[in-house]
């Protein structure tokens, strides 16, 4: 029996990007349902009443929502290929604790880097570098966050690397000068060909962030 | 197999997180040793050591190793020590909506119904409508099962461990109801069981002493 894999997604969206990596990883087929977030559809509207929230992954007709938890979920389910979590308890705790640090820290700073004005832009830009910089000295000379497998924690984050240059752009400052090692794992989880299916280019996010500011009503 | 194991909990007497980790290391039949932290007042070096990025309670020190954020600890405790007392389903779907549940509980309701409680004024009402909702959702996922994890108490259960017990101290603290029994029944049943069982009961704070610390530390609604 064939499974049946629907993502519904915002194409811009960091979170999103996590599951379509790890479906990718895994080679499963699924069906990219991209959605409106201003005008929401039904299904999403059924398949998460909680939140009205992207990404929702349904299964054979089951959601699952929570960016990281339908990472995990989908490490679970097919475990054969590409193992995305570490199998030793330890190892696979560090991995969300680095989980939970990324969605807790990232996105709020990185948001005042685009979406501030003044001193609140740069209070932004500087607690967001320093975020940055744990993640750099986690990372430290690994390949990936794992080591020598990419996983979990790597598919946490990237995401945010296709927004790195509109930051730099809107926030007027260089993240490759503060968080090299940081630049040069973005170019190699780039490289990967789940990754690359999955990431806008950055050039499109950069087209699209004065829209998202008008939707939101930021100058 | 055990020989030699050293477990640490670094915790706060009052805190629900920290008790969340100690109630499953009760749940498995899991020694170990308990070390208060003055978390608000001097951090210690062994805090700071163990969870440098944080620098909060609880953690968990395995065999010298730390590991902090309570979800992820008692993710871990199961993890590690394979007992009959499960606390997550065997199902991918099942964990997955256990790790939804949960994560609603920490990131949205007890967030709510603190701000609800004890947050700026001009934001109560607000949270109150937010926290009566997330309450809400939570009833119907409980319906009539026993607990959240169904026959045995689950992560759900655990995550939601401050609602089972502190949620009613905490209202009579500061005047905020956004619980009764009457609009909530399953939710009221849950608790009444939550708390009563034996390993949950061993590590709870003293009711008394968790009202005198909210009183003293944020008064009460009708005090400014």
């Amino acid at each position: 029996m064939a499974d049946e894999v629907i993502l519904l997604d915002f194409w811009p969206s960091m979170f999103g990007m996590r599951t379509r990596i790890a479906l990718e990883e895994k080679n499963v087929k699924f069906d990219y349902r991209e959605q409106d977030l201003w005008n929401k559809s039904p299904i999403l509207l059924e398949m998460n009443p909680v939140h009205n929230k992207i990404p929702v992954l349904i299964h054979n007709g089951k959601p699952v929502c929570e960016s990281l938890i339908q990472v995990e979920y989908i490490d679970e389910v097919w475990p054969g290929v590409n193992p995305l979590l570490p199998s030793d308890p330890y190892q696979r705790a560090q991995a969300k604790f680095w989980g939970d640090y990324i969605d807790k820290k990232v996105y709020a700073s990185a948001r005042l880097t685009w979406g501030a004005k003044g001193e609140e832009q740069e209070a932004g830009k500087k607690e967001f570098i320093e975020i940055l910089k744990t993640l750099e000295s986690k990372l430290g000379d690994k390949i990936y966050f794992g080591g020598e497998t990419f996983g979990y924690v790597d598919i946490a984050l990237i995401g945010f690397y296709s927004w790195f240059e509109a930051y730099e752009k809107f926030g007027n400052f260089s993240i490759e000068a503060e968080c090299p090692k940081l630049i040069a794992w973005g170019k190699r989880c780039a490289e990967r060909e789940s990754v690359a299916k999955s990431l806008p280019d950055s050039e499109k996010i950069i087209k699209f962030v004065p829209e998202l500011k008008k939707r939101f009503g930021i100058e | 197999m055990n020989q030699g194991e050293q477990v640490k909990v670094l915790g706060l007497w009052g805190s629900p997180f920290s008790k969340r980790v100690e109630m499953v290391l009760k749940l498995k039949g899991i020694p170990y040793e308990y070390i208060e932290e003055d978390v608000y007042g001097n951090k210690s070096p062994m805090l700071l050591k163990y969870n440098p990025i944080h620098k909060k309670v609880p953690v968990l020190v395995h065999n010298g190793r730390s590991i902090a954020e309570s979800l992820v600890i008692v993710e871990y405790i199961e993890d590690t020590w394979k007992t009959s007392q499960t606390i997550l389903p065997q199902d991918p779907y099942e964990r997955a909506m256990a790790r939804f549940w949960a994560k609603y509980v920490d990131e949205k309701v007890m967030v709510a119904i603190w701000k609800a409680c004890w947050g700026p004024r001009s934001e109560r009402e607000k949270e109150t409508k937010e926290a009566y909702e997330g309450l809400k959702y939570l009833e119907k996922e409980l319906g009539d099962k026993h607990f959240f994890g169904g026959e045995t108490i689950g992560f759900v259960d655990i995550a939601a461990d401050f609602i089972g017990y502190w949620l009613g101290i905490v209202q009579e603290a500061s005047g905020v109801t956004i619980m009764t029994a009457e609009e909530f029944p399953n939710l009221q049943r849950w608790s009444k069981d939550f708390i009563d069982n034996n390993f949950v009961k061993e590590v709870l704070p003293p009711k008394h002493e968790l009202a005198a610390l909210f009183k003293a530390q944020f008064g009460s609604v009708t005090s400014d």
